[in-house]
């Protein structure tokens, strides 16, 4: 971004020097970037009086950078969406939250209903907006034959609300729309509210198979705002933390998918597996989610060599059964076939819109913050990137079942080298002065980022939360064009999307 | 074929025999329910209810009082307490049948099993349930879901979750009820037959939790709906649901 800010990750810079342009200079600067290969983000709004401050962010793969510029907008400004589609999304939530109008953007339907935030330049919503959660102007496909399936908000298993709508010519999927928003908190203005004790519970709570991944994220950015160095012992313990979450959740959904096309024994075994990492996590913690392990600072928890002990063991005979069941899928040709060639992404498409974590490396793009934005023991300890090819089913599981594989290598050479040093630090002072702070971790499921801006020392004037969910709800929808509807759950099971990331 | 049996060996037999055998342990790290040492807070101290980011505790009379619908067993009231009248046990035994019976009183050792004999009596062999997720986090969701798996095999003691409120017997709800869920928890509850049970599991769906103060949540079931059976914890280790749905239904 030749007019914007350079930052590494987990950077920060004054409120001041982030360059301000007028808006047709950061619409220009935003798409000559993305033309060059960078990526959006992040793209939110904050306001200041009675206008609204836009920042946008991009990521320069091969620079290794990051880079904010931001520009200042009332009623409307000319929408990025048409020529830049990964801001579809973004756009859709400025209007949303803020009234401000991206004009031109072709789809302005509400993201998850909430209510407009408050602030000076405030407008009402307009009248024909309906506030019931779920009710849109669906888009329809007409003509015979042609009929429409809803599913939700309310779902057949134990999972979280979202509502689908299909466009069907038969068995066909010729569009599907996906509404979300029956999760909505109200969790980034609760921050910015009482920027206090619970602020880091939120962050645990963003989404809850994520609490390490976004707790995370959220410490790094008061780490850097703070100017605290953790000892490498903590970056180790939140390392193997992050690890085990991926770990967990990656073999649940390899377990899962083989649910939902009917194969029973890699489904059970992979349900008790997801259950004994899990587990391992709680040895560390107490709590099987990672609750209460980090903190701002470091962790609460410190690995002691029995502990180490315990999760070499139970980690070494983890990976022998989870490498007997997982196997089997492979081995199965009636599994093969029912993964391979569903719901596939060409990885144009999952360019233009922006796709990131498992989805994206699954058609072919290198899209991995621990490598190409490293962070804490990641610029140590490099774990190889899982790259899949035809972005189909199959090279989703693909990636997961590889990302198991290093992240087991990974975890028993942290337990085996663990640095001394405390497991916590207490940070230091907040600046004064308003500053930026952005943080991105490869969580599961991708690229987590976080936005902090603070008001003044530790009180924040906006946070903005994008869970990787936020860009890649919209794969899923273009994956299951031209796809048989029973294939749904197989699909969805493959990208294993948040409500409430996406809720917030 | 062979492949798959070969696999099938080598995973072995690993269902629990809780509650005929012990209970799983829990890890040595586990936050369980608190005991209160009564009397022993020092004059005027507010330390524990200034740190708690739920108000789960209140200080009366020299002694603090836990609510156990709001705790997210975070343990920062016993980091905070200068005096070391909170403490933390590993006991997962916590599912209460009213909102009252929840709150923990000092010097409280264990709670009496549930009453509630007509539940028993009705669902005791067989009880079916619907999840509803009404803005939880997905932690309750997956700690309610992994009592499916093998480990656990809920199915054991005739509980299910079925696809359709009109095959179930009642709701197990998780999430503080958000706005925007409001009207799906209604109409999911109206499509089940009576007789019904709802189930609250969760410091949000027991209060509203983290989320109680927020406009865009309701706090807890409660609020939308009569609850029977109260599971606390941010979220519940699987034992602590399993053992609520277990002395729910009279198997324990
Ligand atoms: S453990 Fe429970 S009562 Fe104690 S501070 Fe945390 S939420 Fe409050
Ligand atoms: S009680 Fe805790 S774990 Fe359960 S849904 Fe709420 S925040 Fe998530």
């Amino acid at each position: 971004m030749a007019a914007g800010r350079f930052l590494p990750n987990e950077g920060i810079v004054p409120l001041s020097d982030v360059p301000q342009l007028a808006v047709s200079e950061l619409r220009q600067c935003v798409l000559a970037d993305i033309d060059d290969g960078a990526r959006l983000v992040a793209l939110f709004g904050c306001p200041s009086n009675a206008t609204l401050r836009l920042f946008a962010v991009l990521a320069h793969q091969y620079l290794g950078q990051l880079s904010v510029a931001s520009t200042k907008v009332t009623g409307s400004y000319p929408a990025l969406t048409p020529e830049c589609p990964e801001a579809h999304l973004f756009e859709r939530e400025i209007y949303e939250q803020w009234g401000v109008e991206p004009t031109g953007h072709p789809w302005l339907k509400p993201v998850r209903f909430e209510s407009r935030r408050k602030w000076e330049g405030a407008r009402p919503h307009a009248a024909n907006q309906s506030a019931v959660c779920g009710e849109i102007d669906f888009f329809q496909v007409e003509g015979e034959e042609v009929h429409e399936v809803a599913v939700g908000p309310v779902h057949a298993g134990v999972i979280e609300p979202g509502h689908f709508r299909f466009q069907c010519h038969g068995e066909t999927v010729q569009h599907l729309e996906i509404s979300l928003g029956y999760q909505h908190r109200g969790i980034e203005d609760a921050v910015v509210r009482d920027s206090g004790k619970r602020t880091l519970h939120y962050m645990e709570t963003l989404a809850g198979d994520t609490t390490i991944g976004h707790t995370t994220a959220y410490c790094r950015n008061v780490e850097a705002l703070t100017g605290t160095d953790l000892s490498a012992r903590a970056e180790a313990i939140r390392g193997i933390a992050l690890e085990l979450e991926r770990m967990a959740n990656h073999i649940g959904d390899l377990g899962a998918l083989a649910g939902d096309i009917g194969f029973l024994p890699t489904l059970s075994y992979c349900g008790r597996i997801r259950g004994d990492l899990l587990n391992l996590t709680a040895l560390l913690c107490g709590n099987r989610f990672g609750r209460s392990l980090i903190h701002p600072g470091g962790v609460n928890y410190d690995v002691d060599e029995e502990i180490a002990e315990i999760m070499r063991e139970r980690l070494q005979s983890i990976w022998r059964d989870a490498k007997s069941a997982v196997d089997l899928l492979w081995r199965s040709s009636s599994v093969l076939a029912r993964f391979e060639g569903v719901g596939a992404l060409d990885s144009d498409t999952a360019q233009a819109i922006g796709l990131v974590g498992v989805a994206a490396r699954a058609c072919g793009l290198p899209r991995d913050v621990r490598q190409s934005f490293p962070y804490g023991i990641y610029k140590k300890a490099h774990i190889p990137m899982a790259i899949g090819q035809n972005g189909d089913v199959m090279a989703r599981a693909l990636v997961r079942w590889q990302e198991i594989e290093h992240s087991t290598a990974f975890v028993l050479d942290q337990l085996d080298s663990l640095p001394s040093g405390s497991p916590s630090v207490r940070i230091g002072k907040f600046p004064q002065e308003s500053h930026l702070a952005v943080s991105l971790v490869e969580g599961w499921r991708g690229e987590i980022c976080h936005v902090a801006l603070t008001r003044q020392a530790d009180h924040y004037q906006g946070y903005k939360v994008i869970d990787p969910s936020f860009h890649n709800w919209f794969g899923l929808a273009l994956a299951l064009r031209n796809q048989q509807i029973s294939d749904f759950p197989l699909c969805n099971k493959s990208f294993n999307l948040s409500y409430c990331g996406h809720d917030l | 074929m062979i492949e798959i049996l070969k696999a099938r060996a080598k995973q072995g037999y690993r269902t629990m025999s809780y509650p005929n055998g012990p209970a799983p342990e829990m890890p040595t790290r586990f936050v369980g329910k608190a005991v209160l040492h009564p009397g022993t807070c020092s004059a005027d101290c507010q330390a524990c209810v200034d740190a708690c980011p739920t108000d789960a505790i209140t200080v009366k009379d020299g002694s603090p009082f836990l609510d156990l619908g709001r705790c997210v067993f975070c343990r920062k009231c016993q980091y905070a307490c200068p005096s070391g009248s909170i403490s933390f046990s590993r006991d997962f035994q916590m599912a209460e049948a009213t909102r009252e019976g929840l709150i923990l009183h000092p010097g409280d050792v264990a709670s009496a099993p549930l009453p509630n004999l007509d539940i028993k009596k009705l669902f005791g062999r067989s009880l079916k349930l619907r999840q509803v997720s009404a803005g939880g986090c997905n932690a309750c969701e997956a700690d309610t879901n992994v009592l499916g798996t093998i480990a656990w095999d809920l199915g054991r003691f005739g509980i299910q979750f079925v696809a359709s409120p009109r095959h179930a017997d009642g709701l197990l709800v998780t999430g503080p009820v958000t706005a925007n869920m409001e009207l799906a928890l209604r109409k999911t509850y109206a499509a089940v037959s009576y007789p019904k049970l709802v189930i609250a599991v969760g410091a949000c769906a027991l209060s509203g939790g983290l989320f109680a103060s927020h406009d865009e949540t309701h706090k807890g079931v409660t609020d939308i709906l009569p609850v029977d059976l109260f599971i606390p914890g941010c979220p519940p280790h699987p034992s602590t649901i399993l053992d609520g749905l277990l002395q729910l239904i009279g198997r324990i």
